[in-house]
């Protein structure tokens, strides 16, 4: 069947140009795109972490009853499903920005630029640091 | 007798097809070949309507960028053995409009090139009498790397930003502004500023960071568009808090 395509209103001094549009499933072409894809939707799960403090403190604001309804809340297989995936995808949202960090932080010490690995691994020192702070401060 | 490998290279000659169509040469698989060296092959020896663009055989002109095998490649960089046995699938640079073959349409970056002014801006020219503008060598690596961009466009047709959104200013256009901003001898951050700040520029970018990878000459684009976002928020948050010295920087 002839279609639109097989005549080309083509002359010399009118090129026709082809253009590709880009398919819905784009970011499936290129391992870098799946994890660029994956690192963008790992902020609904950040959102959510936040929701989730959000209720245990208003939770802990009401009463003991409020808290004890919370926590059984907390404990269905459910909640602990989507917060196990949640953490994955927390850490590997916090881990591909780490080492995204030496690109867009650049240092100069004696006019050497400081090595990626060191702003990567600055960054990775903070986080054990100060989510060890965290965790002796709840947990002593 | 050198042993041989396919070529699948994607045809469009718009004054007999509507599409681009496929076709197969076969070409001599030489250890030393690169993917442009079996492109002249074909068009020497096998098929001369065959058209694509190449210039200098070695990295400098940017003029050979196609996509090999899915991947944006300066064919004169990417050698036929490394994808022995083959076949090897030569396509024009993704995310550009297509003319003829191989040859795509880069008007489109040669505008928004401009727009960032590339080249060195003064506010007051020094008297020649006073020399040359000297630098330090540390003042020079400020920005070295993005002086190598070759304007090859391989970091555009790896960047789904500007093939979902061809306004967005691109990768190659930021590092070269970048290039002039880093320049101890530039004053032109400021009419920079205006192209680079604004959804199209800097904003557009979301840091897939595709286009640093493909980078045949290891500019990282996508480094400086993030610097360039710190640049660009600083600049703002001094203008928020101090609307007095706006203007200054």
């Amino acid at each position: 069947m002839a279609t639109i395509h097989d005549k080309p209103s083509y002359t010399e001094f009118h090129p026709r140009w082809y253009r590709t549009r880009m398919s819905t499933y784009w970011w499936l072409g290129r391992s870098g795109y799946v994890l660029f894809i994956l690192r963008e939707l790992s902020s609904v799960f950040i959102a959510w972490f936040v929701i989730f403090l959000l209720m245990l403190i208003h939770a802990v604001s009401q009463d003991q009853e409020a808290y004890n309804q919370f926590l059984k809340w907390s404990a269905h297989p459910i909640v602990v499903t989507v917060n196990v995936i949640s953490l994955v995808m927390v850490v590997y949202h916090a881990a591909t920005w780490f080492n995204l960090a030496p690109q867009a932080m650049v240092v100069r010490l004696k006019g050497k630029r400081v090595p990626g690995l060191y702003i990567a691994g600055g960054n990775y020192a903070a986080w054990v640091v100060i989510s060890a702070l965290v965790a002796w401060l709840l947990l002593r | 007798m050198a042993e041989k490998i396919t070529l699948q290279v994607v045809r469009y000659r718009p004054e007999q097809e509507g599409r681009p169509t496929i076709q197969e040469y076969e070409v001599p698989c030489h250890k030393e070949w690169v993917v442009l060296d079996g492109l002249n092959y074909v068009k020497d020896h096998l098929d001369g309507g065959l058209s694509f663009r190449w210039s200098c055989r070695m990295g400098i002109c940017g003029s050979c960028g196609m996509t090999v095998n899915g991947e944006p490649k300066l064919t004169c960089a990417t050698f036929l053995a490394d994808y022995a046995p083959g076949p090897i699938r030569v396509e024009p640079l993704a995310n550009f409009p297509v003319i003829r073959d191989l040859i795509v349409e880069i008007g489109d970056f040669m505008r928004k090139l401009v727009e960032v002014k590339p080249w060195l801006v003064r506010q007051e020219e020094q008297p020649l009498a006073k020399g040359e503008y000297r630098q330090t060598p540390e003042q020079l690596e400020e920005y070295k790397q993005y002086s190598m961009c070759i304007n090859c466009l391989l970091c555009y047709a790896a960047c789904p930003i500007y093939g979902l959104d061809p306004t967005f200013i691109g990768p190659a256009a930021i590092a070269l502004a970048q290039r002039y901003n880093y320049d101890s001898r530039d004053e032109g951050q400021r009419q920079r500023l205006d192209v680079l700040s604004q959804h199209e520029g800097i904003w557009g970018c979301t840091f897939v960071g595709e286009c640093t990878k493909v980078c045949p000459k290891n500019v990282d684009p996508a480094g400086a568009i993030q610097r360039y976002k710190l640049t660009a928020a600083v600049d703002w948050l001094k203008g928020f808090f101090m609307p007095w010295g706006k203007g200054k920087a």
